[in-house]
């Protein structure tokens, strides 16, 4: 799995991420600078990882979303490349328009930095099939605006397509309003694109694949992203 | 030429920061008020004399960058 990596100034998961990709994959992932015009040749995957891309300015994601780079990705997204993009990534995915939505402040305005469970809902995505479908993950949050908000009629779209992949939960893989820890709507922890190639997730599963971390469920993400492109290719 | 864009959340948007400022004003015993929506404005210079222009260039910019349409409205006033 050849991956890229975009850093845009104030990213700060770079390193974790380019080090989970590494630990699933076994090859070194690309950096990619956010002023480059193009993609390394080759690119299976492009993640956009999580931090504070030039301070949160504006809105969350918002800048990083119109820099040079983001039209290379556009059009890697449009011929179906994987694209994943965690807590800022997703943000800036929703700001570039690869992804319906928004993220808002958290609903009691606190950043919230812990761990969460998540229940994979589907298991037949290249972004899930490390997983079963219904499984409870423990993976961390930090974020400040993780809220996702979209319209009814996206929302509704989202749910009828099986497009929501991740949602928070209990311990017990319960929904409800006490495991929604953000406020977003109907616990959309993740998504993907319509055409199913492009996910945005608030959590960090990239923090959540060694021993060492405590907790390794964050793991099967990353396996079956090889696993699906080892079988593609 | 001066200009100024407003932006400020659709309705019906939830605004966690205004209701968090509401609840400071009613804290802090300030009579009256009814409901806090927090916005944005950005004081922007034009070069060049022409309003029509300017109008279209404040247009471009809001909907690129300056506002999230999904969630935002926007105003534009040019001011001479």
């Amino acid at each position: 799995m050849k991956s890229a990596i975009l850093v845009f100034p104030g990213i700060n998961r770079e390193r974790d991420m380019a080090r989970a990709l590494r630990l699933a994959s076994g090859h070194e992932p690309t950096m990619v600078w956010h002023a480059e015009t193009s993609l390394p040749k080759g690119t299976d995957l492009v993640v956009v990882p999580g931090g504070f891309s030039y301070g949160d300015y504006l809105r969350c994601g918002a800048i990083a979303a119109r820099a040079p780079v983001m039209a290379a990705v556009r059009e890697f997204a449009a011929d179906g490349g994987l694209v994943l993009g965690v807590c800022n990534g997703f943000q800036i995915l929703c700001e570039s328009g690869l992804l319906p939505g928004v993220l808002m402040r958290n609903a009691k305005l606190k950043f919230l930095c812990h761990d969460v469970h998540l229940r994979v809902e589907r298991s037949d995505t290249p972004f899930t099939q490390g997983y079963n479908a219904g499984q409870v993950i423990r993976v961390p949050i930090a974020h400040g605006e993780g809220n996702y908000a979209a319209d009814d009629e996206t929302i509704r779209r989202l749910e009828g397509d099986g497009r929501v992949l991740y949602r928070y939960c209990a311990a017990d893989g319960s929904i409800g309003d006490h495991s929604n820890i953000n406020g977003a709507a109907r616990g959309i922890a993740g998504i993907i694109s319509e055409r199913g190639n492009v996910l945005g997730m608030m959590p960090h599963p990239e923090n959540h694949v060694e021993d060492i971390m405590g907790c390794t469920d964050g793991r099967g993400l990353f396996a079956g992203l090889v696993e699906h492109l080892e079988r593609a290719a | 030429m001066k200009a100024r864009v407003t932006v400020t959340l659709k309705t019906g948007i939830l605004d966690p920061q205004g209701k968090a400022i509401e609840g400071a004003l009613k804290s802090l015993g300030v009579d009256g008020i009814a409901s806090v929506r927090q916005g944005k404005v950005f004081d922007i210079e034009i070069s060049g004399g022409d309003t029509a222009k300017a109008e279209a260039a404040l247009k471009d910019a809001a909907d690129k960058l300056l506002a999230n349409t999904v969630i935002e409205n926007y105003a534009i006033e040019v001011q001479g």
